[in-house]
């Protein structure tokens, strides 16, 4: 029996949660819960008289000022009809029970072990209205937890006792011990039957795989090593489980190396590629550090061979930069996918090289349905707002309870991403070039050298989340794929991490996610040649996993680390001081093997050789042919203003700042440009700026480009255009080219993000993926073109290849959608250029060349085109322009820059104007050529700005730029946006309107 | 030299730019772990000013600042007496103790501001933001001119921004706060560009009664506030920089929110007879 605390706020204080409850349900359901009351019940499983209990609630539990509670009995308010208590289930992250028994332990200065869980905490809502069960449930699954994750009681006012009578539900975990060891019998399966073994087991090996595996058991020398250790001749659990993580696609990359036989009919040829990643991603890399050198550059320091990209920033700080995706997670919970997506992330540069890198800055890209989604769900589908409510819910928690600012992002709204959203996390971060001598980016590890696990333990949750992440979500998703992540129980080991790498006694770490131990010790073992690992000496959240499940579990906020014999006493003195919990739980050797074991017994013995070359090469197919597109027939129209208004209020346009405000953009206080900027905080940016260090005005430029829907017209374009895109909004904001001067030291970091439907081709389920597989081609294509001829190199990456949602029968794909992340290093921030005017009477220019492009455009979507004239890249013209803005902004030429991207130009100068508290006055006429209003107005051209300059700087500044600047207006101070042509206006609106109809779009 | 010790861990993530505050004002500073204090014996003695930072300790679990403050309160350190009672012989004996955000709370709750009384009893909290949301957004304060408190000497409106999700200083009662107000406790307050009061969301960001930022104690020795003057060090923290520079080239590059870290620095210098 537990003993329970209820703490609730005093009659008079404000209840803001349970008034923003109240306001979601109606304005997402249309439910009228009338007031929502918020309460916490605490369940205390530790023996405590009732007078101790009591003290620790007056003490510890309540607020002195705002709450009331009640010890071993439950509160009801007056006048409430119904409520519903929401708990975690079994072994799903309780930080606050936890917290809680720390307090507890402070209070009575007992010496509790934190690991045993004695507090269980929930939420408890009361109503106002007598809701239906129906829309009791809708209000509790929608708004306030998930059936994934949280347990649910619901109850009813009772008439006559005028009580409310709550089950209340603790989600203690009841398991036994059970270190059982299978053997799968392999040997005599037919085709089909492996394929069957591998679905039912989540493994996603295709038959090819499934044979592999089992042909490399009947190797004669592999079952006379097995014969003498007294092993059976089939793989146990555990080494089928090994073989299902390393070579799944979400760790091997299996497609993105596999041999394409692409047929293009469009062109009439027919090629194969042999890896794409080789071909075009690294291939991209090589002959770009090949220019570099040749040009005395020599930053690149590390590249696609660790968990972020290494580049020299400054004398003597480098700079490491991964971005990654979280997307099957967050379909199913959004919360805990969003959360452990950031926080994965952070582990990957704090796991680069030695490891302890300080983490500088995220970043998020998400892509979602839209909020007001209207067709009806299928099984197991979230509504996309509770999708993206969830996920920016859990990037504020994660982001700012570590500590690291959120400086830039993007949304894009799309219903084909109302199935599985894209979330994108980057992190950046600063490594010195030495922790006591070593390079810091190098990873040794010696035969002898121990294995400690460091941070959380490890339980069910996550098991699989490699391998579930390479098959498309379904009805049948498995619930243990849902993981919450512990943002304080991650800040704990970072703090740790940065310590003992100072201290030199890390000789190299990485991070514990996808496949758990079994990738991260699996990966490492490759560099002495072998490991031995006890399972039996892994800590467990609670008892009852298998060997193979402690092996693959993917549970948070653990770091693999190497230690030598003689850091060991220290490095677990430290450990226990800052409170992360350490264990040995093996060491690495050169046998060759990879030797898993639990109690001495041998519970799985891998070749690693095999493990990690023995995975088939895939063969896969790809076609492409002309698709006939036309430019649709417009109605003639002369006045634009309520046009633009409403492109202003359109959903991928709008103001983000309800979302951004939630991220904490500057702590460390080391942000420069943050998303918004201005005099009243409205201007958005087109990158974020980040100094280095308090020592240094040096620093580094972050932005992302995505375009996915110009894909729907040509792939190729929209991942050139992308690029470019990320390009020219560094370049905007006083960014320069690399290798434009020999040893200039301006390094760039890229990594490309690849989301795309499943592209195998299968004549049933997968008609279309030889042209899905096409568009994965060209994307690349475009990549390995425009990167070279920048001299832009990829330091790391990402793909995810299968984002389609199955589920009724039916299947939600994700367009092909290709992201590049790119950082750039700025010699002074003090010399940025944001994007609102700076002064009435400043001239404005438009920089770059507006073509017939309204394909694809947010102005054709306004209307219900999609058209057919995508924007291209001219990247001859596009690198020319930017070297003339470089030499401008050398010269401190240009006052405020915006880059023009989606709504084109009217929309780049709106926002410049509101965001300065400014007007402008346009005149469209100097521009070249005879294009329409529309397109001069919205034509999403690449490789443009709307860039401000002093009128004392126009002839100088028009001497760098000759014909290719665009003298088009001038600031004013009033408060309107005039856009006009040959004498008549286009255009003529307030700004302050503007702005309004811009912060509306996704206000709520 | 003024010292400085900036308490960190559990989630603490101020840190450093505190740090790197005091020691632009001329301080040194040093970061040190709570558990050095509260378990290891590291004296908080051998320091002119104790700094609490901002953060989420605990991951806000039980309100923000309470864990921490409970450990504060209740942890026994080796030599058996509790931090507060080594913080209740730190201000008696002269020195100075500053929190900012997530220390604030934990001040606030410990009950050393605005101890009125100087009993160290809680007397008021920081409860959820009336928008029931975290927010990162910069405003004004203003200095309440009857405040003697050294940490904002010669100080009077200036742009700081907030970050929190629990930052209505909620007083309880009109006594409480009538004493605060007499007692010019309420040293700074949200306010208007121009200075007049802010009243309304989101000039006050969460709702504070009085419109209040930050608090101080009696002896002005103490002092909390919202807000983060750490994250303002340099000009270009501030989101309106570029505009601010083309009106005036010859600005200072310095951020107000140093002014703060100067302020206590240099009085402790001062009143130890020392240069900065």
């Amino acid at each position: 029996m537990y003993n329970t605390i209820q703490r609730f706020f005093k009659e008079g204080i404000r209840d803001s949660k349970g008034e923003s409850i109240r306001y979601n349900a109606q304005q997402q359901l249309g439910i009228n819960t009338g007031k929502v009351k918020t309460a916490q019940l605490f369940s205390v499983n530790y023996p405590l008289t009732e007078e101790q209990l009591q003290d620790f609630s007056e003490g510890c539990i309540k607020d002195k000022i705002t709450d009331d509670a009640l010890v071993n009995a439950y509160f009801t308010p007056a006048k409430y009809a119904c409520a519903v208590a929401v708990a975690q289930l079994p072994g799903v992250t309780d930080d606050e029970g936890i917290s809680a028994q720390m307090a507890l332990a402070d209070f009575f200065n007992l010496d509790l072990d934190v690991n045993t869980q004695h507090i269980f905490s929930q939420y408890i809502y009361f109503f106002e209205n007598k809701l239906t069960e129906e829309q009791l449930k809708n209000v509790t699954k929608r708004i306030l937890g998930n059936p994934l994750i949280n347990h649910f009681s619901f109850a009813w006012v009772d008439e006559e006792s005028e009580k409310i009578d709550l089950r209340y539900y603790v989600p203690e975990v009841k398991l036994t011990i059970d270190n059982t060891v299978e053997y799968i019998q392999l040997e005599n399966l037919t085709d089909e039957e492996l394929v069957h073994l591998s679905k039912t087991k989540v493994l996603a090996l295709n038959l090819e795989e499934m044979q592999a595996v089992r042909n490399h058991y009947l190797d004669p020398e592999i079952r006379e090593k097995r014969h003498e250790l007294g092993l059976q001749m089939q793989p146990t659990d555990c080494e089928l489980e090994v073989f299902a993580q390393t070579w799944s696609e979400h760790c091997k990359h299996k497609e993105f190396n596999a041999i394409i036989h692409f047929d293009d009919k469009s062109k009439g040829e027919k090629k194969t590629i042999r890896s794409i990643f080789k071909t075009y991603i690294k291939g991209t890399t090589d002959k770009v550090a090949e220019s570099l050198k040749e040009n005395g550059n020599d930053w690149l320091v590390k590249v696609f061979s660790d968990n972020a990209g290494v580049v020299k920033a400054t004398h003597d700080k480098l700079f490491v930069w991964k971005v990654e995706t979280h997307n099957s997670p967050s379909a199913l919970d959004p919360y805990g996918g969003a959360i452990t997506g950031i926080l994965g992330n952070n582990r990957d540069p704090l796991g680069t090289g030695i490891g302890g890198a300080k983490l500088l800055f995220n970043t998020n890209v998400l892509c979602f349905g839209s909020p007001t989604y209207s067709k009806p769900l299928l099984t197991g589908q979230l509504h996309p707002r509770q999708i993206m409510d969830g996920v920016v819910a859990g990037i504020e928690a994660g982001g700012n309870k570590s500590g690291v600012p959120t400086v830039n992002g993007a949304i894009v709204f799309d219903d084909r991403y109302s199935g599985k959203p894209l979330v994108y996390c980057g992190t950046g971060g600063i490594l010195p070039y030495d922790f006591k001598g070593k390079n810091s980016w190098e990873k040794p590890i010696d035969a002898g050298d121990h294995i400690i696990m460091a941070g959380g333990r490890v339980g069910k949750d996550g098991i699989h989340g490699a391998t579930f992440s390479s098959i498309e979500i379904d009805e049948h998703s498995p619930m243990s794929a849902v993981q919450i992540g512990s943002p304080i129980t991650q800040k704990k080991v970072y703090d740790f991490m940065v310590i003992a790498a100072q201290r030199g006694l890390i000789k190299t770490s990485t991070d514990n996610g996808a496949g758990g131990l079994s990738s991260s010790i699996g990966e490492l073992a490759t560099i002495p040649g072998g490991a031995i690992i006890n399972l039996d000496k892994v800590p467990l959240k609670y008892a009852g996993l298998r060997p193979w499940e402690i092996f693959v579990s993917e549970s948070q906020e653990r770091m693999s680390l190497v230690i030598e014999e003689q850091n060991l006493e220290e490095i677990f003195e430290l450990a226990k001081l800052m409170e992360v919990e350490l264990s040995d739980i093996g060491v690495f050797t050169d046998s060759g093997f990879l030797d898993i074991r639990y109690d001495d017994e041998k519970v799985a013995y891998i070749q690693m050789h095999f493990l990690h070359e023995g995975v088939p090469q895939k063969i896969m197919y790809a076609e492409w042919d002309t698709v006939v597109l036309n430019e649709p027939e417009l109605k003639a129209q002369t006045d634009f203003s309520e046009t633009l208004l409403k492109l202003m209020g359109s959903l991928n346009i709008c103001s983000r700042e309800h979302i951004i405000r939630q991220y904490d953009h500057e702590v460390k206080g080391k942000t420069i440009v943050k998303p918004l900027m201005g005099p009243h905080g409205k201007a958005p940016q087109d990158a974020g700026v980040m100094r280095f260090g308090f020592d240094t005005y040096e620093g580094v430029a972050i932005s992302n480009g995505i375009l996915p829907r110009y894909g729907d017209i040509d792939a190729f374009e929209m991942s050139a255009g992308a690029f470019d895109e990320a390009v020219r909004q560094i370049i905007s904001v006083g960014g320069r080219l690399p290798n434009t001067e020999s040893g200039d030291g301006i390094f760039w970091s890229v990594n490309d993000n690849f989301c795309v439907p499943d592209s195998v081709f299968d004549e049933v389920g997968n008609p279309d993926g030889k042209q899905k597989l096409a568009k994965l081609v060209q994307i690349c294509e475009a990549l390995y073109d425009i990167a070279t001829y920048f001299d832009i190199p990829l330091t790391s990456g990402k793909d995810s290849m299968k984002n389609d949602f199955k589920a009724d029968g039916k299947k939600i794909s994700v367009p092909p959608t290709i992201l590049y992340s790119m950082t750039a290093k700025l010699d002074d921030v003090r010399k940025t250029i944001t994007s609102e005017f700076k002064a009435e009477g400043d001239l404005i220019y438009q920089l770059g060349e507006t073509y017939n492009e309204l394909g694809a455009s947010e102005f054709y979507q306004l209307l219900g085109h999609l058209g057919a004239n995508v924007p291209k890249v001219r990247k001859e013209a596009a690198k020319a322009l930017y070297l003339k803005v470089m030499e401008a902004n050398k010269n401190g030429l240009i006052e405020s820059s915006h880059d023009l991207s989606d709504g084109g130009l009217a929309v780049a100068l709106a926002e410049s104007a509101f965001g300065a508290q400014m007007g402008a006055n346009i005149q469209l006429d100097s521009l070249p050529g005879e294009l329409s209003n529309e397109a001069l107005l919205f034509s999403e051209s690449h490789s443009r700005f709307a860039i401000t300059v002093r009128p004392e700087n126009k002839v100088a500044f028009e001497a760098i730029f000759g014909e290719r600047a665009n003298l088009i207006g001038q600031v004013t101070g009033g408060n309107s946006l005039t856009i006009s042509r040959n004498g008549q206006n286009l255009v003529q609106t307030k700004v302050e309107a503007l702005q309004k109809a811009w912060s509306g779009g996704l206000s709520f | 030299m003024v010292k400085a010790i900036v308490l960190t861990g559990f989630g603490i993530n101020c840190e450093e730019e505190t740090a790197a505050a005091y020691r632009m004002a001329g301080a040194a500073a040093d970061i040190v772990h709570f558990n050095d204090v509260l378990i290891k014996g590291h004296s908080i003695h051998n320091y002119d000013i104790l700094h609490f930072p901002g953060g989420f300790s605990f991951g806000d679990d039980l309100s923000s600042g309470k864990v921490m403050a409970n450990k504060i309160r209740y942890k026994k350190l080796p030599n058996g007496r509790t931090l507060l009672d080594e913080i209740k012989d730190f201000i008696s004996n002269g020195h100075y103790v500053m929190g900012i955000c997530n220390g604030f709370q934990m001040l606030v709750r410990l009950g050393l501001l605005p101890n009125t009384n100087l009993y160290y009893e809680q007397q008021a909290t920081l409860a959820h933001n009336d928008s029931a949301k975290y927010e990162d957004r910069w405003v004004y304060c203003k200095v309440n001119n009857m405040s003697e408190t050294p940490f904002l000497k010669d100080m009077d409106i200036f742009p700081v921004p907030v970050r929190h999700g629990e930052g209505k200083l909620v007083f309880g009662n009109d006594t409480m706060r009538q004493i605060v107000k007499t007692k010019a406790l309420n040293c700074l307050s949200y306010c208007m560009a121009d200075g007049s009061p802010a009243s309304e969301y989101p000039f006050n960001p969460n709702g504070a009664e009085l419109d209040c930022a930050g608090l101080c104690d009696p002896t002005g020795q103490v002092f909390g506030l919202m807000p983060h003057p750490e994250a303002f060090l340099s000009l270009y923290n501030h989101p309106n920089w570029g505009q601010l520079k083309r009106k005036n080239p010859s600005i200072s590059e310095e951020g107000m929110g140093l002014k703060i870290f100067r302020n206590i620095v240099t009085h402790i210098a001062e009143l130890k007879g020392i240069e900065v």
